[in-house]
């Protein structure tokens, strides 16, 4: 077992390093000179400044030695400077990264609350309206945009009925908590302050669901397929010939089986969820990172969008590593 | 699936056949939905010069935002341009780009895929580190990352998707010869002596051909998806091209004048909805004969 | 000991029978109409009797043991008849009542124990739950009946078992868990579905064993279902003969193997090869296939492929008659009590000698295979697998040669080897005098025609996506047997003809075709390039009784004409006895025993044939209980390779034996030859 976590870890950090090397080199390849860009047309004319900046800014080296630098700059946890803002990008990050946690922790476990026992239930009413409500919800979370879907959310609910609060994260007159986290949640649970609480969380239902949507259309269609799966087996039939209750098989014998595929796809619906987040905190005016990558993408930011790059992918490996590590505690026959 | 469906009484009662069409509807309803849903799409694409109303850039300054009407189906945007027709010109763009993306994907990586199974060793080892590492990246953010390196435009942004999609195909593509070169039909051919092309040819990518036809189809909505995506970024389409995605992008602050974000991004759910219909139906369609004797 | 059961309440009268089942009707629903699996089966089980029914794919047997225990599922439905349990009326219960019956009163074991465990749940629990949701047990005392089961079941260090998950065992290991599970809660009736069909002989012959005990020690009683009549008799002392989905023959096992009453049971019984039948004899096989399940004939349903068949037959369908005193049959012609003729003894196959002197047609020496397993932790060294390990092998022209072992013996590997489909890691291949240890792909190519390999899978086989025309056609095309598309056309033709296939059935595609009928499509195309050697790679093992005899026929008959060389790969001691000249015994990756194919199996000198003859489950024939599991491939043991289950090993022993010629044309690699006896002294003439 400890060779199994050994295995995955040495594989992940490669794979970080090789991910790193990759956004280089996108980085490194943009077509365009980016100083030229930067400088303006009345700078740029001037070949010493031209010069000057591309020295600063160390384009004159050899790509390999670049890159080396940029290594040396990760590992010191600098990211470059983005252009927009002016500050260290690693800095922007780190202002943003608790809203889209936030955001993301609450759609994932939404997702979880809601996917699962979704597909379960397909599964095991198989062919009834139980089902077919369930194929539906997920047929429209996969196929829906995130984008509009977070505009139709919005519009209907705010604009039309007015039951959900505007976009952000609080009220615009309302006070943060000082938190130590940045979770609003959180923060003012440990405040005791009851009325922000209600508030943030509020403002989290809208975006929650529409961030989640997509992923529990994923997850409900793969739980629901793993389970027939599981169903159709022949240690559920020997279950029955052992005179066990329905519910003791669904939950205890062909549950367990299940989720080994369906915690695969936790690493691709984390995916969904950074991508969605773009889009969903861009409609709703959520100060995380999903409209910070809006923002530089827009502007055509790159320390920005390679920075976020990096990070996301990051995270990205951390929880493929996560989902790995956890076969061993689903499946007995991993552990060797 | 209870197993208790017996009658009351075990009486001698033969029962009748279960209507046919009703479990046909049931079986293959959605599947012919969706091919009609796409094919309605693609005519679209295809007519739109002809069949829309205005032309896609055509401003109206002093008709803006205005509500659906019996002039403007769909109602006009922020610069007075018809939505429908608009519409109707951003299908030509998505399903293109959907399709390109996609069709050339999945020809290269498959390809790719499948020699490196049947080539095995240092070719196969390569391209599993290659694909792994275009994979460890959610797949938006990498195109996103190359969109913005190479440059705002249509070409650059399929350019981006293609990298980042063909690893997908090769993976699947080699994980289906794979599976394909230990079956016994594959053993019988090489004791035949036939040339490794003609096996690879004949009987290895024909079987391989329905489980990769499912995840085509399936995989052309996703990329309709991104494509919309990218563009609601401003990373795809250059203005003021029609394109589903930046039209819903201009009116995503539009709470009031709905109709200008609303539209094109219905038009984006019923195609993808289309598509995954056709998938989940081929799906169904190859599966049982594949596992009949 | 603790963890026995507490007394059973409600105790019925002795003579009531566990199982009386009337004219039982089960049907699957489907878009073209119901079709009949079960048609108006009726038998009695009494306590501590024993059932065996017997019948091949399609008959029934397997949804009349569904049926039972009302474990069917949709869209297959009992549409008639009555099942009574100790005089209750099992098809009137409902739900809780159901459940309580199922797992407790009445048990059952599936064919598949690689599939019946759930991977993820440990050993104790699939044992223990239905003891405790029985009420049977407390929890405490139901984990100490668990381990104590297991150990009875005879799995090694039950309390270790106990703690572990399926995966860590054998096929042999998890069927006893499986029976373990079966009878933890003492169960009247024990309703066991193709038990041992998926494991090896001597395996099979352990758990058979443990079912005979079963019944022996408690009183259970027991229905087995099998396609195996050898298996029903060393179990069962009735048998219910299915065909069709009808009983058309029910008696004494015994009776049956003997004088059968029933044509079809007749054909069932001499179409299998047997050990000790006299050499030469061939198979009787009986052409056709079962009726259509949904459209039944009118009359008897045997009568379209009987070959005692009278006027009578077609058009009254005969019901269950009482030929013998216990003895019923469904049959016009034996109704009066009167035997069927013996089978017809072929004609003498003109004894083939191999020309002396001749050069062998392939020649294996010391031949090797090691696969490269999985690696056991990041650093260390990775796994070996040692699929062969030495083998020599010589076959001459004219010649047919068995190679016999059970699982992971390595004999599929080694026809892989010399088909050059893989590469052997040591050792040499010739062929017609070329060594083709290392030859490329290209180097092979202008040996191939000569050299052959039918497959055992006849559905894997054939590519799906080709008809059988193209597949036959293909190999003349790219040999260049066949300039153009209509010559090679014609060449198909009678290459279709040749193994028995319809002219008109060239456009199919290979799902269309029965098993039987694919692998004849696979035996002709071997046959396309005029081959010298054929390597048949157990062709026959996943065809049912009567099908089997008909390619075994049809082989044996193409060997005549067409003077073909067989290597011919089996686990069915029988099926090669019929067919080889010469046989070759496989143990763990090498040969320990090799010799002519009659005086082999009836003089086996070496004690693993010896354990492996009589494990084959004939009737009369006394059989060795082999202990333990073949050992693991990964690590190989030192000295002799059986030396771990052999009843006679010896300190000896500890020093590999080679293969050594003990009479002439026999070799044994056994320091004691010959010095286990077989039980009953030596087998048939």
């Amino acid at each position: 077992m400890p060779r199994y976590i050994a295995t995955r870890l040495l594989a992940a950090v490669a794979m970080a390093v090789l991910a790193s090397l990759v956004v280089f080199l996108i980085s490194a390849l943009v077509p365009g000179d980016p100083v030229l860009a930067q400088l303006g047309d009345i700078a740029a004319s001037n070949p010493a400044t031209v010069l000057e900046t591309r020295a600063k800014w160390g384009l004159d080296l050899p790509l390999w030695e670049r890159y080396g630098i940029f290594l040396n700059g990760l590992v010191h946890g600098d990211l470059g400077v983005s252009i927009a803002t002016r500050r260290p990008v690693l800095e922007d990050i780190v202002q943003y990264a608790p809203a889209t946690m936030e955001l993301a922790t609450v759609s994932f476990l939404l997702t979880l609350l809601v996917g699962i026992p979704l597909g379960i239930a397909a599964a095991v009413w198989r062919d009834t309206w139980v089902d077919s409500l369930a194929r539906a919800v997920s047929l429209l979370g996969v196929s829906a945009p995130t984008f509009w879907l977070a505009f139709i959310m919005l519009a209907i609910f705010y604009g039309g009925l007015e039951w959900a609060p505007g976009p952000g994260r609080l009220d615009p007159i309302a006070f943060p908590p000082e938190g130590p986290t940045g979770l609003f949640l959180v923060d003012s649970l440990l405040h005791r302050d009851w009325e922000t609480f209600w508030d943030s969380a509020a403002h989290l239902v809208l975006p929650a669901i529409v961030l989640a949507a997509a992923t529990i259309g994923l997850i409900t269609r793969t739980t629901r397929a793993a389970m027939l799966d599981s169903l159709g087996q022949d240690y559920v039939r020997v279950s029955r010939a052992k005179g066990l209750k329905e519910r003791a098989i669904v939950l205890r014998h062909a549950l367990p089986n299940a989720l080994v595929p369906v915690v695969t796809l936790g690493g691709l619906a984390y995916a969904n969820l950074l991508a969605g987040a773009v889009m969903t905190e861009t409609v709703f005016a959520w100060p995380g990172l999903g409209r910070y990558t809006f923002r530089s993408a827009a502007a055509l930011d790159f320390p920005a969008i390679m920075g976020i790059t990096l990070v996301v992918s990051a995270t990205y490996l951390l929880v493929n590593l996560l989902v790995d590590l956890s076969y061993a505690a689903l499946d007995p026959r991993v552990r060797r | 699936m209870s197993a208790s469906t017996i009658p009351a009484a075990a009486t001698p009662a033969m029962p009748a056949p279960r209507p046919r069409w009703r479990r046909r509807l049931r079986r293959y309803g959605p599947a012919w939905t969706g091919g009609a849903i796409v094919i309605a799409w693609v005519l679209v694409a295809v007519l739109a010069p002809w069949i829309s109303p205005y032309p896609p850039d055509a401003q109206d300054v002093v008709n803006r935002l205005q509500p659906p009407t019996t002039a403007h189906w769909l109602g006009t945007d922020v610069l007075g341009r018809d939505v429908f027709s608009r519409l109707l010109h951003g299908a030509r763009l998505s399903l293109l780009a959907g399709f390109t993306v996609v069709l050339l994907g999945a020809a290269i990586g498959t390809t790719v895929g499948i020699v490196a199974a049947w080539a095995r060793g240092i070719w196969d080892e390569a391209l599993m580190r290659l694909t792994d590492l275009v994979l460890c990246f959610p797949p938006i953010i990498l195109a996103l990352a190359i969109a913005a390196a190479l440059g705002i435009g249509t070409r650059n942004t399929i350019l981006a998707m293609l990298v980042v999609w063909w690893p997908k195909f090769a993976r699947l593509g080699r994980a289906l010869a794979l599976v394909q070169r230990s079956q016994e039909y594959v053993e019988a051919a090489t004791v035949l002596g036939l040339r490794p092309s003609r096996i690879l040819a004949r009987h290895i990518l024909p079987n391989t051909l329905g489980p990769l036809a499912v995840l085509v189809t399936l995989d052309l909505g996703n990329a309709i998806l991104t494509f919309a995506g990218l563009s609601f970024l401003g990373l795809g389409v250059v203005p003021p091209t029609a394109e589903w995605g930046s039209m819903v992008a201009e009116g995503r602050e539009l709470v009031e004048q709905w109709w200008v974000a609303a539209f094109p991004g219905l038009a984006i759910l019923t195609v993808v909805v289309g598509f995954n219909f056709c998938g989940d139906g081929l799906r169904d369609w190859l599966d049982p004969k594949g596992r009949s004797r | 000991m603790d963890g026995s059961l507490p007394a059973r309440t409600g105790a019925t009268a002795a003579d009531t029978p566990v199982l009386e089942v009337e004219d039982l009707r089960t049907v699957f629903l489907t878009d073209a109409g119901a079709v009949r699996a079960v048609d108006g089966v009726s038998f009695t089980v009494g306590p501590g009797e024993t059932l065996g029914i017997v019948g091949e794919s399609g008959s029934g047997k397997s949804v009349t043991a569904l049926s039972l225990i009302r474990l069917l599922e949709e869209p297959a439905r009992i549409v008639g008849g009555a099942i009574r349990f100790q005089g209750r009326d099992v098809l009137a219960m409902r739900g809780a009542e159901l459940r309580d019956w199922r797992g407790d009163r009445a048990a059952m074991v599936f064919q598949d124990p690689m599939t019946g465990l759930n991977p993820v749940i440990r050993i104790l629990r699939q044992v223990t739950e239905h003891m405790i949701s029985h009420g049977r047990q407390t929890p405490a005392k139901a984990r100490v009946r668990a381990v104590e089961l297991l150990r009875r079941m005879g799995v090694a260090a039950p309390e270790r078992a106990a703690a572990s998950f399926p995966h860590q065992f054998s096929g042999g290991m998890r069927q006893r868990v499986m029976l373990a599970i079966g009878v933890a809660n003492d169960p009247v009736l024990l309703i066991a579905d193709e038990p041992t069909t998926a494991l090896d002989v001597t395996i099979q012959a352990q758990i058979l064993d443990l079912l005979r005990n079963l019944n022996a020690e408690f009183g259970t009683a027991i229905i087995l279902i099998s396609h195996d009549l050898g298996v029903i008799g060393t179990v069962c002392r009735r048998v219910a003969v299915m065909y069709a989905g009808e009983v058309v023959e029910e008696a004494e096992t015994e009776a049956v193997l003997t004088d059968p009453r029933h044509p079809y049971a007749w054909a069932l019984v001499n179409a299998v090869p047997r050990l000790d039948s006299p050499p030469g004899a061939g198979l009787t096989s009986i052409e056709g296939a079962p009726p259509d399940a949904l459209n039944p004939p009118a009359g008897c349903r045997f009568a379209p492929r009987c070959p005692f068949k009278i006027a009578k037959c077609e058009t009254d369908h005969p019901p269950l008659m009482e030929v013998a005193p216990g003895r019923r049959a469904r049959c016009w012609v034996t109704a009066d009590g009167r035997p069927l003729p013996p089978p017809p003894v072929a004609a003498e196959a003109a004894a083939r000698t191999p020309e002396p002197g001749a050069p062998p047609l392939l020649e294996a020496t010391g031949l090797a295979k090691h696969f490269p397993g999985a690696r056991n932790s990041f650093f260390g060294p990775r796994a070996v697998v040692h699929a062969v390990n030495g083998v020599d092998l010589r076959l001459v022209r004219g010649e047919s040669v068995g190679v016999v072992g059970e699982s992971g013996c390595g004999k599929s590997t080694l026809a892989r080897l010399v088909t050059r489909l893989h590469e052997p890691t040591a050792g040499t291949v010739r062929f017609e005098g070329r060594d083709i240890t290392r030859a490329s792909a290209a180097e092979m190519r202008p040996l191939r025609p000569r050299l052959q390999m039918v497959f055992q899978d006849p559905y894997a086989s054939l590519n799906p996506r080709m008809r059988v025309r193209d597949i036959l056609a293909e190999p003349l095309l790219a040999h260049g047997r066949a300039a153009t598309r209509a010559e090679a056309d014609s060449r198909v033709l009678d290459l279709m003809a040749t193994v028995g296939l319809k002219p008109e059935w060239a456009a199919r595609f290979p799902h269309e075709f029965s098993g039987g009928q694919r692998q004849r499509v696979s035996i002709a195309r071997a046959l396309a390039l005029d081959p010298a050697l054929v390597v048949a790679d157990e062709p026959v093992s996943a065809l049912d009784v009567n099908v089997q005899a008909q390619v075994l026929n049809l082989m044996l008959d193409l060997r005549q004409r067409l003077s073909l060389s067989y290597l011919f790969i089996a686990h069915d001691l029988a099926v090669v006895r019929a067919f080889c000249d010469r046989v070759a015994v496989m143990y763990l990756g090498r040969i320990v025993e090799e010799g002519p194919a009659i005086a082999l199996f009836a003089w086996p000198l070496h004690p693993y044939t010896v354990a492996l003859t009589s494990a084959v489950p004939e009737p009369g024939r006394e059989r060795v209980i082999l202990g333990g599991e073949p050992p693991s491939t990964l690590r190989l043991p030192t000295g002799c390779v059986f030396r771990a289950r052999c009843p006679v090993a010896q300190p000896a022993c500890e020093a590999p034996p080679p293969l050594a010629e003990v009479e002439t044309g026999r070799r044994v690699a056994c320091h004691f030859p010959g010095s286990f006896a077989p039980p009953g002294g030596k087998l048939g003439g």
